[in-house]
């Protein structure tokens, strides 16, 4: 009898938070997670979305305005550069960098820094004062021009790119993840792990890190939007992806000289990543107050 | 306390220590300096003859305790662009990017601290409303971007505001709105939250059982208690602010530090470079390490963690 009870009451439990999630989904931002779509949609089939080339320069379309501006046509909705490169296409391959830079940035730098905050709340002590003390430094450093000078010394490519960023950014993840440890290693679980015998390692891999899951979705979303901009700013100064491959931060760049005369070829990239990074946000956000409402302060 | 600052000032050294490392190897795989400066006809003899007299025959450690010593004694080497002292190329720019990021700053408070405060008062209202819009969008819009539009804006179209360089005070007016508006975004939204918890007290409860103004107790008790988390972040936002300042200057060429680095990855001039980064490093740790021992001043937990 009791066990069947039980069985219930946890079916009961079970339901209530399906249901719960259910629900917590119909509240999901729309628009955000509809912006999220087609950028990762057209990065992914850019090459079948669009006739053009991004790097074939076309002198007789040069500086074409958007479709709905005089002299403009459909063929270019948004216009083109000062080489008569569709921006469509352009924004569409330009999203590609910044999604597979934030893609292993994220795995990179998401995952060392979750396997440091890991050992560091776990074991505690000097190893944890050591590793603590130089994720605080990072915080503090303005690393952009740490990856300036890797970049330039070793020339700039996407790994170099991807190594830059993700050398930031596993300290934030240090930092959370090894708060959340400090509060489950006092929960009961981890005890009992250990009277079980369970090794360090078992401990950490199989009870402790699952734990995290829920803040590590969380902060690697909210996380997107400030990479994308890191790596922006770099294709910016000259110190990304080189040309003639198409990156949202470069393609702002080459607008900057036709800022009188050709206000779209600088206006549209921003506008990009805006979006993306608004997205990517909100999408965020609302994933925090769903999985993890203690985050808040993040 | 002593024993804090003790500890405080040593690991500060040997950050700096572990970075001047890293940015002497990154100078050693920028590329061998012999074969750049020679013809390429140039003799074995005529290389080892270079090789010595630039002191590479050493070894690793010989060569970074030279950089060492010159650094401290401000002998950075010479630009491979302008073929001077790098520290001639540095030392005008130094005051034009400090006035550039006072200003920033003055608009940072001025937007961040009475639109978070406001926020938090006004909660759920049309000002909430507001200031949150600000704050995603201070974040989300990429500093380079929001400069190139404004000038779009206020000098293309209006022909209101100088797009470029320095001179007057609307010269100000752009560049230091679009470096402070990214911080003022950060500032607002943690002020809005620590206002409502500090709100939230005990004794803003008193306080208004004693029939304080709302006045009063907004800004004196709420805020000041409220300022503290945001204070933390002091040492985050510098660092925000120079990552700020090189995007700023590039886009409203200002002749300042920013600038500078910006020219230097364009001629891709090392010894520039690297003297920017360890001149900015030196002070960003500097401040770092007198924020950290105020506030042990201010709260003695801090010294006994």
């Amino acid at each position: 009898m009791a066990t069947l009870s039980t069985t219930v009451a946890g079916g009961q439990a079970f339901l209530g938070r399906s249901w719960r999630a259910v629900r917590g989904l119909r509240r999901a931002p729309l628009i955000p997670l509809a912006i999220i779509v087609i950028v990762v949609f057209t990065a992914t089939f850019a090459p079948l979305l669009t006739p053009y080339s991004t790097t074939t320069p076309s002198l007789a379309d040069r500086l074409t305005p958007p479709a709905w501006q005089e002299g403009g046509s459909w063929s270019h909705p948004l216009g083109t550069d000062a080489l008569g490169r569709d921006l469509v296409t352009r924004l569409m391959y330009g999203g590609r960098v910044s999604l597979l830079v934030a893609i292993f940035t994220l795995l990179i730098g998401g995952g060392v820094g979750t396997a440091i905050g890991l050992i560091s709340g776990y074991f505690g002590g000097r190893i944890d004062a050591v590793l603590m003390r130089s994720a605080d430094s990072t915080l503090a450093f303005p690393i952009i021009l740490f990856a300036i000078l890797l970049v330039v010394a070793v020339g700039p490519n996407l790994a170099n790119v991807v190594i830059a960023i993700a050398l930031v950014l596993w300290a934030r993840y240090a930092r959370v993840i090894r708060g959340e440890v400090l509060t489950l290693k006092e929960r009961d679980f981890i005890a009992r792990a250990r009277v079980a015998g369970c090794s360090h390692l078992r401990i950490v891999l199989f009870h402790l890190f699952p734990n995290t899951i829920n803040t590590l979705l969380v902060l690697l979303t909210l996380q997107v939007g400030w990479v994308i901009i890191v790596e922006a700013s770099l294709s910016f100064l000259g110190a990304g992806i080189p040309p003639p491959t198409p990156a949202w931060g470069s393609m702002v760049s080459d607008g900057r000289e036709y800022v009188d005369t050709a206000w779209w070829v600088s206006a549209m990239p921003g506008v990009a990543i805006m979006l993306t990074v608004v997205a990517f946000n909100l999408f965020g956000d609302w994933l925090r107050d769903t999985l993890d409402p203690k985050l808040r302060q993040v | 306390m002593q024993r804090y600052i003790v500890m405080r000032v040593g690991q500060s050294i040997i950050a700096l220590m572990i970075l001047s490392m890293v940015i002497f190897a990154l100078g050693r795989v920028t590329g061998d300096p012999v074969i750049l400066l020679l013809p390429p006809d140039a003799t074995q003899e005529a290389e080892d003859i270079l090789r010595r007299s630039l002191g590479l025959d050493q070894s690793w450690p010989i060569q970074y305790w030279k950089f060492i010593s010159n650094a401290v004694q401000f002998d950075f080497g010479d630009s491979i662009k302008a073929k001077r002292p790098v520290l001639d190329l540095i030392g005008p720019k130094v005051m034009n990017s400090v006035r550039l990021g006072l200003a920033a700053m003055v608009i940072t408070l001025a937007m961040g601290i009475p639109l978070g405060v406001l926020a938090a008062v006004k909660r759920d209202t049309f000002f909430d409303g507001g200031a949150k819009l600000i704050a995603v969008l201070g974040q989300s819009l990429p500093q380079f971007w929001v400069g190139i539009m404004l000038i779009q804006l206020f000098t293309v179209q209006l022909d209101l505001l100088p797009a470029a360089g320095t001179g007057g005070v609307t010269h100000y007016i752009m560049p230091a709105f679009t470096l402070g508006w990214w911080v003022a975004a950060a500032i607002m939204r943690l002020l809005r939250s620590s206002m409502l918890e500090a709100l939230d007290g005990e004794y803003i409860k008193m306080a208004r059982i004693k029939g304080l103004s709302e006045w009063k107790i907004v800004w004196k008790h709420t805020f000041k208690n409220a300022l503290i988390p945001v204070l933390t972040f002091a040492g985050t936002y510098l660092a925000t602010f120079i990552t700020g300042a090189i995007l700023v200057e590039t886009v409203f060429a200002w002749p300042g530090l920013g600038r500078l680095v910006y020219d230097s990855i364009i001629w891709r001039d090392f010894p520039v470079l690297q003297t920017l980064v360890l001149m900015i490093a030196a002070v960003v740790i500097s401040v770092n390490l007198v924020v950290d021992i105020l506030y042990a001043y201010i709260d003695p937990r801090i010294r006994y963690n």
